[in-house]
């Protein structure tokens, strides 16, 4: 047991910090630091930059990505170096999602195609699992592909797709066959969003903002070899990106930034005599939050260097998936309570950051944070079903 | 002990649900809350003439002297059809506080014109640095000459677009933070020096900041005595924590019973989910956080009423109880509907924003709990 870092990972961490500053694009840090939201081109432009220092597709084999290799410590200085500095959260659905079942099952072709166009952000992925039957239950879904000589024609509606309406591909989840034991019908299909017959209608979701579509497919024609791996291999694919996903799933390092900013914050807003931060009720609701946000830290810890050791990452990652969303509801929360009245005043995306809005110059995204982060409880597997997987897989019930 | 209502508070209750059920389905809502003014004048009519404006108006100024049993009946249907109109802004916080400390002139130009429907108010209390205490307050008026002169900046206050007249509380003597000191003002909203910024507020409502800049009153415009305002700011307070606590009770409801419905119907694994207990808990945990609101409605409300010595305690504790149940109610409608949940289409997200902005407005929890200890 050991809690220190090595001269070489401190070095590491100066080079992080003599990156970002040197290459964070002081207009992106300035849009990130009021929390206005990013355009397409601003998130991808901050990706490229990432990815030109060997540092965006950091969970991907070398031989794919072409990078030079960083330990379990050195990914966890990155992470928390690049949430210190507030840069963009990366969009996973290509580099986090599609491109590990490519390299992991997909064919030299497909890998040829579609890894560099991910690696350079140049192509822009969103994913078609849940249908509007179909969401806890997600072997349920019914979007169905059928084979017609060489090519799949798909019909069927795939819902809460996030960013489809920028997405230049979508991989799906589709059902090729009808068979007693639902999940071995399921196939993985990657489409092209030009294809005719796809459409997408937008979702305007409580926080008043457009993050999420539907997609409708109807007669859409996908070739064959757009297939990954067999057919009736789908479900196993996903339970396999799944447990893939686990590095970051909690989003520590940002949930550390964003409790500091809380604290520095409720420090300037006065109560009474004092400060927010120095109110009792408030300060020991940042204490609890502190604790659990540390224990959830070292809980994830152990889970990497376990996995570093050669174990599998399994239920552990429903645990880190639970109480890392509870924390960022916890403190999106807390910045409401901590505004007061000022939390009320309500702007669109498009308005915040104008000088339009009134408060504290932070106010207006904070309330639409709240809002929209009801979702992180249920998105991704909701904290249900992720206490169902842990009874099940841990506690053997 | 008696819980039962009155014949006439129970006719004010049907007829309130009625409106509800037949005039105010969700689209209308949705309607209205987007709109221009925020709310639909001609409901605003419909109360008057129905007589909800001036139910808890003193009958010698004109109203039906009914007690704070009608106006909490009124606020919980009101707060199971998530109504935009400002009853809570117009009625509850200002014109109670006029008819029992408005001057006779004030009366007879304010009051009339409210129950009639044709004048709005807003009171203007809370300022960027005072959170929810009512006593800091560093808006100044000063004396000059036969008139008082105001400056200062009040913040969120709800129904600003619409007010023809605004109660503004301003500081006349003491220290930022003392209960002594603070004077109310009947303001004119087209007064000169006054500058309002209107914006939406997250419950599909409208507020307001106020600028006031050397903005000068005639001495007619003060409420009640010089320097002894606290004390009708924090009853009508009081009084508009009971009737917002009576639309939180009313909101509460309408989620528990939509959620329920809802896991009736939605199935997944080849069940409806209401089958799994783990939400069957949750939705008994809701509904009984919504029964204990309900019972501490009543408590305080009647309290209240008699003037009894620890009404303000239970209030208090209400508004407490309140904000927690408000905050666990809402989040848990949304989690149980899942995706759906969060969107904007469906009516449970609007009433998770307005258990949300209930929980603040007078006062959270947190604030509640610390007076509650103190009294
Ligand atoms: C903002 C947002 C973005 C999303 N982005 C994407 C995306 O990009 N791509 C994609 O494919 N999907 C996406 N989703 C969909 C998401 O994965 C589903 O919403 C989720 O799987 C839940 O499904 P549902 O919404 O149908 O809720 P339901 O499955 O109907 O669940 C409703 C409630 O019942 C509970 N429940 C269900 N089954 C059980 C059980 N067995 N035991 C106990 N409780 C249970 C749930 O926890 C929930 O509280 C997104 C969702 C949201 C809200
Ligand atoms: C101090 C004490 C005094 C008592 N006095 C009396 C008495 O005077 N007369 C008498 O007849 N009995 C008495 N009892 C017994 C008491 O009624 C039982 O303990 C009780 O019914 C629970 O039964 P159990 O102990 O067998 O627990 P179990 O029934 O085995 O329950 C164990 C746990 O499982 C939970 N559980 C069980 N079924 C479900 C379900 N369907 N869904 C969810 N959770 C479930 C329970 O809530 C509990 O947490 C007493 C018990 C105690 C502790």
């Amino acid at each position: 047991m050991d809690l220190t870092f090595s001269d070489s990972d401190l070095s590491f961490r100066k080079e992080v910090v003599s990156f970002l500053d040197n290459e964070y694009p002081t207009d992106i840090k300035e849009k990130q630091d009021k929390r206005i939201p990013l355009e397409k081109e601003e998130i991808i432009r901050w990706q490229k930059i990432l990815h030109n220092k060997g540092w965006f597709a950091i969970n991907w084999p070398t031989e794919f990505s072409g990078y030079k290799e960083l330990s379990v410590t050195e990914k966890y200085i990155l992470q928390e170096e690049l949430a210190k500095a507030n840069t963009p959260t990366t969009i996973p659905f290509g580099m986090g999602m599609c491109a590990p079942v490519i390299y992991s099952f997909g064919t030299e072709d497909q890998k040829e195609k579609h890894l560099p166009s991910i690696l350079n952000s140049d192509i822009w992925w969103c994913q078609g699992y849940s249908e509007p039957g179909s969401g806890s239950d997600l072997a349920s879904l019914k979007t169905k592909a059928e084979l017609v000589d060489d090519k799949y024609i798909v019909n069927g509606t795939k819902t809460w797709t996030t960013l489809a309406q920028h997405a230049d591909w979508i991989f799906c989840l589709v059902r090729t066959e009808t068979t007693p034991i639902k999940q071995e019908g399921i196939s993985f299909l990657l489409i092209d969003m030009s294809t005719p017959g796809i459409e997408v209608k937008p979702i305007i979701t409580i926080d008043g903002s457009h993050e999420v579509n539907m997609v409708y497919l109807d007669n859409v024609e996908v070739p064959k070899e757009n297939l990954i791996g067999e057919e009736g291999q789908g479900w196993n694919i996903a339970k396999f990106l799944l447990a893939h996903e686990r590095s970051g799933i909690a989003g520590i390092a940002a949930l550390k930034r964003e409790l500091k900013r809380l604290k520095e914050l409720s420090s300037e807003i006065p109560l009474g005599e004092g400060s927010l931060l120095e109110d009792s009720q408030f300060r020991s609701k940042i204490e609890e939050t502190e604790i659990e946000l540390t224990a959830t830290e070292f809980t994830e810890l152990r889970t990497l260097a376990a996995m570093s050791q050669g174990g599998s990452p399994g239920a552990e990652s429903s645990i880190l998936k639970i109480k890392g969303t509870e924390l960022q509801q916890t403190i999106s929360e807390l910045f409401v309570e901590m505004l007061g009245y000022y939390a009320h005043p309500f702007y669109l995306e498009n308005e915040i950051g104008s000088n339009e809005t009134v408060g504290p110059d932070y106010a207006a995204p904070v309330m639409p944070h709240y809002l929209n982060y009801r979702k992180v409880s249920i998105y991704g597997g909701s904290n249900e079903i992720q206490r169902n997987v842990i009874s099940k897989a841990i506690l053997g019930l | 002990m008696d819980f039962t209502f009155n014949e006439e508070q129970t006719m004010i209750q049907d007829q309130v649900e009625q409106f509800i059920q037949k005039e105010y389905d969700w689209e209308t809502r949705q309607e209205l809350s987007n709109s221009d003014l925020g709310f639909g004048a001609n409901n605003w009519k419909i109360f008057a003439e129905l007589g909800w404006l001036g139910i808890a108006i003193s009958e010698d100024n004109g109203g039906f002297g009914g007690s704070s049993i009608e106006t909490m009946l009124i606020m919980e249907e009101f707060g199971k059809g998530l109504v935009v109109e400002p009853f809570l802004e117009t009625i509850v916080m200002s014109s109670g506080l006029l008819d029992q400390y408005g001057t006779d002139e004030q009366k007879s130009e304010v009051i009339g014109s409210v129950i009639s429907g044709e004048m709005h108010l807003a009171l203007a209390y809370a300022e960027p640095q005072s959170r929810f205490n009512l006593s800091d307050v560093v808006t100044e008026a000063k004396v000059d000459g036969r008139n008082f002169v105001i400056n200062g900046f009040k913040s969120v206050v709800m129904n600003g677009p619409s007010a023809n007249k605004f109660i503004i509380s301003a500081r006349t003597s003491g220290k930022q933070l003392d209960k002594k000191g603070i004077s109310l003002f009947l303001v004119d909203s087209d007064v000169t020096g006054l500058t309002r910024t209107d914006y939406k507020t997250v419950d599909g409502r409208k507020a307001s900041d106020l600028n006031l800049e050397n903005v000068s009153v005639p001495s007619e415009s003060l409420i009640g005595s010089l320097d002894e305002g606290f004390n009708i700011l924090d009853e009508s307070i009081d009084r508009s924590i009971l009737a917002i606590s009576a639309e939180a009770v009313g909101a509460m409801e309408v989620l528990y019973k939509t959620t329920v419905e809802y896991t009736k119907t939605r199935e997944q694994f080849g069940t409806p989910i209401g089958k799994f207990q783990v939400l069957q808990h949750r939705m008994v945990d809701m509904f009984m956080e919504y029964e204990q609101c309900k019972s501490l409605l009543y408590m305080a409300t009647m309290k209240n009423e008699e003037g009894a010595p620890d009404a303000k305690k239970a209030i208090s504790g209400l508004k407490y109880q309140v904000g927690k149940a408000g905050k666990f109610v809402g989040q848990q409608a949304v989690q149980l509907h899942g995706g759906m949940g969060v969107t904007d289409e469906l009516n449970v997200g609007h009433y998770f924003k307005r258990l949300t902005t209930i929980g603040t407005i007078f006062g959270n929890a947190d604030f509640h709990l610390k007076q509650y200890t103190s009294l």
